[in-house]
């Protein structure tokens, strides 16, 4: 603490004026007496994924220590919620991860059924699942040229995956109106029914899809550069990943069998036959293949649910002004793209949430980056952040 | 992997075959040269809100309830209802103001709106140089046709638009009727 003084200009206030936070270092230098060097790294960086900080120390090269700062991107949204009405919060939850507004709109929206007790029809159901799965698709696309980005591949992955992403999008927009913040969801199903053909062009994006992964790994995956520039790079054991609660294809990349969807299934995907890829070492580059090879299991729900999909209603009957649910608490978590999303609503029974809580994948799965980064180099500390998938307007929230 | 640096000569190969398809097919030009050529948009296309009127835009669809005022999240909605000459209040927003630099195209407003008076605009292009209120979109700019929301979202409007000019026939036949009951009632109180 500061003891108030009259004299503001006095010096000594200055130096009784404690560390600012995260620059405290306590040897600075080697064991060879060599000095070391902390920089600063972000926010404005580009391969910091939006505004991220980390405060870096480094003996030559090498990471010897890393501290995650971020908030930069602070929106309040956990007050606001508890602030508007509950479908008030449907827009903004868009805004969390905003690579995938479907999956978030479907987790939001799973707790508050929980809270209402609503039952969803077959046919929003099966949307449902269609829509998460290509929001995964879009996804994990954009991941492999996001890496590809950090790694020195300047452009042209990146190109080759939004290529393919602009196709899944202008499907978005043709059921939901929006590219990219959806806000298609609503409690009991989803807003509106499919448009006229929308099945059809959906079954043909997922038709040339695989097409797309086969280019895109005989582009990338057999790279020599891109392999020795991530294999045995950032290993994350099984037990630190368990133990530090990685969710997501990090984890399964560690070689843990964990996917919500196959441990507790929500939805109708206990219906659907797919496999849970999983890594054997933990590296950048098992990260990198897993999504690959989940996004090839997507492409197996998703022809499923396109077959299956039956008529009905779209929405049970919800009203959508003054709604309200019973007092209690809720928590619902689905699969997202980049780990467990977490909803976490409690109810006092008026028109706004008590409490509204969010757990994000990859605040969480960033926490882990220091022990992935130690001992490599400072290039490196920008792949294994590219490889964990965060997106700051989660993180931050 | 058989002798090192096959992998990345592979992935020219794949650039090269890009590049030179791109002569011959349409699918691997994928970029619109926007000014020039535009996309058609999407029938469900949504950007900001806009006002219907029926025949005038005296004849809007806007009861000014304030519901949407209420619902807006970004609350981005400012509405105040007419009066006439003794302060009573007419059905009818005297101001109705979006700001379009705070809404987010949500479109909760449509949805919890019972007359279908605003409904999601088509156009985009809206930029401008004016930092304060060039945004700021008043009642009479943003009142536009039901024909012209027909337009743009053609099978949802022709649903809508039928319906309203079925309550719209209604009224009139029954204040016709009300008109033809009072025309004449008063005969036979003039006669006392």
């Amino acid at each position: 603490m500061i003891a108030p003084k009259d004299n503001f200009n006095d010096l000594d206030l200055l130096a009784e004026r404690p560390e600012p936070r995260g620059y405290e270092i306590i040897n600075k230098e080697n064991s060879e007496g060599q000095e070391l060097l902390e920089i600063s790294l972000g926010p404005q960086h580009p391969s910091t994924h939006g505004v991220f900080r980390m405060d870096v120390v480094l003996d030559g090269e090498t990471v010897i220590k890393l501290k995650p700062i971020f908030g930069y991107l602070h929106r309040n949204h956990e007050k606001i919620a508890e602030h508007t009405s509950y479908i008030g919060t449907m827009p903004y939850t868009d805004r969390l991860d905003y690579f995938c507004s479907m999956t978030n709109n479907w987790g939001y929206a799973l707790a508050v059924e929980q809270l209402a007790d609503i039952k969803v029809p077959e046919r929003a159901e099966y949307i449902r699942v269609i829509m998460a799965e290509l929001t995964r698709l879009i996804n994990h696309t954009c991941l492999a040229g996001f890496l590809l980005n950090d790694l020195g591949a300047w452009g042209s992955p990146l190109l080759y995956a939004f290529r393919e992403r602009e196709k899944i999008i202008d499907l978005f927009e043709s059921v939901s109106g929006a590219r990219l913040m959806c806000n298609y969801f609503r409690f009991g199903g989803a807003r509106c029914d499919l448009p006229d053909g929308w099945l059809r062009q959906a079954n043909k994006i997922v038709d040339t899809f695989p097409k797309f992964l086969d280019e895109f790994e005989k582009l990338i995956t057999g790279n020599e550069i891109l392999r020795s520039r991530t294999e045995n790079i950032g290993i994350l054991s099984a037990e630190l990943a368990v133990n530090a609660s990685i969710t997501g294809p990090m984890l399964r990349a560690s070689g843990v069998d964990y996917d919500l969807r196959k441990a507790q299934p929500y939805g109708i995907y206990g219906r659907f036959d797919f496999r849970v890829p999983m890594g054997t070492v933990g590296d950048c580059y098992d990260r990198y293949y897993v999504r690959i090879l989940e996004m090839r299991e997507s492409l197996k729900i998703l022809r499923k649910a396109l077959k299956d999909i039956p008529d009905g209603p779209v929405c049970a009957d919800v009203k959508i002004r003054s709604f309200k649910t019973r007092p209690g608490e809720a928590y619902s978590r689905i699969e997202g793209p980049k780990g467990e999303l977490g909803f976490y609503v409690i109810s006092d029974g008026s028109p706004s949430p008590y409490r509204y809580r969010v757990r994000p994948p990859s605040f969480i799965n960033l926490t882990i980056l220091e022990d992935m980064c130690l001992g490599h180099k400072l290039a490196d500390a920008v792949v294994i952040l590219g490889s964990i998938d965060i997106v700051l307007g989660e993180v931050d929230r | 992997m058989n002798f090192p640096g096959l992998g990345i000569i592979r992935g020219m190969a794949v650039t090269a075959e890009n590049f030179l398809r791109s002569f011959s097919r349409a699918d691997r030009l994928f970029t619109t040269e926007y000014p020039e050529e535009r996309i058609a948009l999407q029938e469900n296309y949504r950007n900001f809100p806009f006002l219907v009127y029926d025949d005038a835009p005296e004849n809007m669809r806007c009861v000014a309830c304030k519901i949407c005022e209420k619902e807006c999240p970004p609350q981005c909605i400012s509405i105040e209802e007419d009066r006439d000459e003794k302060g009573k209040v007419i059905r009818r927003p005297k101001v109705f103001d979006i700001d379009y630099s705070v809404c987010m195209g949500c479109q909760i407003c449509v949805e919890v709106c019972p007359f279908d008076a605003i409904k999601m605009d088509h156009e985009y292009e809206l930029s401008t140089d004016n930092r304060f209120d060039g945004l700021l979109f008043h009642r009479d700019e943003l009142l536009k046709p039901a024909d012209q929301y027909e337009k743009m979202h053609p099978t949802e409007g022709a649903i809508v638009n039928a319906k309203i000019r079925e309550q719209i026939e209604k009224k009139k036949k029954a204040e016709a009727a009300k008109a033809a009951a009072a025309a004449q009632k008063p005969a036979p109180v003039a006669e006392k």
